[in-house]
């Protein structure tokens, strides 16, 4: 009886008002706008207009085809991709063994190197244009390293060197948090495999081959994701360092709807490049989905 | 005991090795920000320019204040702080309360469709919020919204992450627990503020601590919807000034210090809670 009355109690009922705010907000703000992006996509809608708004089928998205900007976005995301995400997994990964020594002071290191991640993207955009200077710190690092051979750049004015100056910049300001992860999922493996290979008589780089890296599949699986969908949305630090040039050199998918969507305020164009821009964060997101699976059922 | 005697020796060369790599590598995540102070401290912009390439730059020598009171002098600088303080608090604390709430009520109640509303839950956290930017822009400037604090607060509440992480853990108290309190009367608002909340402490501070990351640095909306300084935040007032020429070298990193500065001290006194909440957005 007793039960009946307090399993009564948990229903819909009285889960309503928990659930009314939360709900109301996520429909609104986040349900709405992204359904209203695959329908704007198919319109002629401006920001502010006076004309009423036509269907015009699947123009934007022929516009697209022919838009070279949208395409030097795209093709910088890849290059950004294929280039930062391993350097940084493997810095990470590296960072993270370093710090999960059985030695003193690994906190102190930890929180050092996270450090830069909790400083804000801007604020990290606009010391390193000062040190990316023809003058500054990292020409004369340089300089000094080479025994005078390098000669100074203008990192951020320099067509070649543009783009990568901020895939440097943002390794360094981002890989503290993967550093985390893999620190999290390194702590994980139980320490009787190290100390069953140890007896068998397995060399330091036997045990990383051999339990570390199988051990680390899932977190290793979500490191790339994620640094590849944060690749994806690349947009503080160009929009602050250079707004895309020199020359469309470090122009970016996100940059292109800001500037079709906000400042030329096309937001029906806009909403079209949104759409194609979620539809590959999704592919991202399944293809985890896919491999994380794999694993699970591996293991 | 020779063997002994040279695995000590080993170790103890893996260990001062460590250390070098450890202490060259804290040197590159702290020189830009060391750099960032220092530079903020020399009074004198022509020092600053002649010594940005080379190691005196990291000695402020006369060292001063003067580049934080010209912060404050050439803009309402501390209207900026006021914005952001406001802004990031209001949200967080609010998407305390709502996230929190709504999980409560995925997790603790048996109703139709629930495990439905988990997975559409689930699946709005692949959302990013660059894919509906432009249609909340749209939405908002309909509702008049643009330019003020609420467009800044009120679409960033709820967050289906959030929400996940709540659920997660209210998933695992006990029934026996609220069965009591509802057999002293207890109404299942009580059971939510007095038990539920209390017990997920470490919840609570992890979402805080994610929620005020992203929101005080966020950067791409408030740019899109704040015009003038009277509802900036401090990344949109940064960058603007960091747009106008002749730079002021000294006064742009006293501003950045200032904004650095608080966030760096809360990092290092909630190191511990930090680093668990980061290792918690890990484990899916």
């Amino acid at each position: 009886m007793a039960k009946m009355y307090y399993e009564k109690k948990r229903s819909f009922k009285y889960a309503f008002i928990f659930l009314l705010p939360g709900l109301a907000l996520l429909i609104t703000f986040i349900i709405i706008p992204f359904l209203s992006a695959f329908y704007l996509s198919f319109t002629n809608q401006r920001l502010i207009t006076r004309l009423p708004t036509k269907f015009i089928g699947l123009a934007n998205y022929k516009k697209m085809l022919g838009d070279d900007l949208f395409w030097k976005g795209l093709a910088n995301i890849f290059k950004f991709v294929v280039i930062v995400v391993p350097f940084q997994t493997v810095f990470a990964l590296a960072l993270a063994l370093l710090v999960n020594k059985r030695i003193n002071f690994t906190k102190f290191f930890r929180t050092v190197y996270f450090m830069p991640t909790v400083t804000t993207m801007v604020v990290v955009a606009v010391v390193w244009t000062f040190l990316y200077n023809p003058e500054g710190l990292i020409n004369l690092f340089l300089q000094k390293i080479s025994f005078g051979a390098w000669q100074p750049v203008d990192f951020i004015k320099n067509e070649n060197w543009a783009f990568p100056a901020i895939m440097f910049m943002s390794i360094w300001q981002g890989v503290g948090f993967q550093m985390l992860i893999f620190l999290a999922g390194l702590q994980e493996i139980p320490i009787s495999l190290y100390e069953a290979a140890t007896i068998d008589g397995a060399n330091n780089w036997q045990k990383f081959r051999r339990i570390t890296l199988p051990q680390l599949r899932n977190t290793t699986a979500f490191v790339i994701i994620s640094t590849t969908i944060l690749a994806f949305r690349l947009f503080d630090q160009v929009k602050v360092m250079t707004d895309g040039g020199p020359n469309g050199a470090t122009y970016t998918v996100v940059l292109h709807i800001f500037n079709m969507g906000f400042r030329r305020q096309y937001i029906g164009y806009a909403s079209a490049l949104t759409v194609v821009f979620f539809l590959l964060v999704l592919a991202i997101s399944i293809v985890q989905r896919f491999v994380l699976r794999e694993e699970r059922e591996v293991s | 005991m020779t063997a002994e005697r040279s695995r000590k020796k080993l170790e103890l060369i893996d260990k001062s090795v460590s250390y070098t790599l450890m202490i060259l590598l804290a040197l590159f995540f702290l020189f830009p920000l060391i750099y960032m102070i220092s530079t903020s401290l020399n009074p004198d912009e022509l020092d600053i320019l002649k010594r940005m390439g080379s190691i005196r730059t990291f000695i402020p020598s006369p060292a001063s204040l003067k580049n934080y009171s010209d912060v404050f002098e050439r803009m309402p600088f501390g209207r900026f702080v006021f914005n952001s303080v406001l802004i990031v608090s209001s949200t967080v604390l609010a998407g305390l309360l709502v996230n929190s709430m709504m999980a409560f009520g995925l997790a603790r109640f048996t109703f139709r469709g629930r495990g439905l509303l988990v997975s559409i839950i689930v699946a709005l956290m692949i959302i990013p919020f660059e894919t509906i930017a432009v249609p909340l822009l749209l939405m908002t400037n309909k509702f008049g919204w643009l330019d003020s604090y609420h467009v800044q607060i009120i679409p960033f509440i709820a967050n289906p992450f959030y929400i996940f992480l709540f659920y997660q853990f209210f998933l695992s108290f006990p029934k026996a627990l609220e069965e009591a309190a509802l057999i002293d009367g207890a109404s299942w608002f009580k059971i939510y503020w007095k038990i539920a909340l209390p017990l997920s402490k470490p919840v609570l501070s992890s979402v805080a601590i994610l929620h005020f990351l992203t929101q005080w640095g966020f950067f791409l909306w408030p740019l899109m919807v704040t015009r003038g300084f009277e509802y900036r935040p401090l990344p949109v007032a940064m960058q603007v000034f960091f747009g106008q020429y002749p730079r002021d070298w000294g006064d742009i990193m006293a501003f950045a210090t200032m904004m650095t500065a608080p966030v760096l001290i809360l990092f290092v006194i909630l190191q511990g809670q930090y680093v668990k909440s980061v290792s918690q957005t890990g484990i899916k």
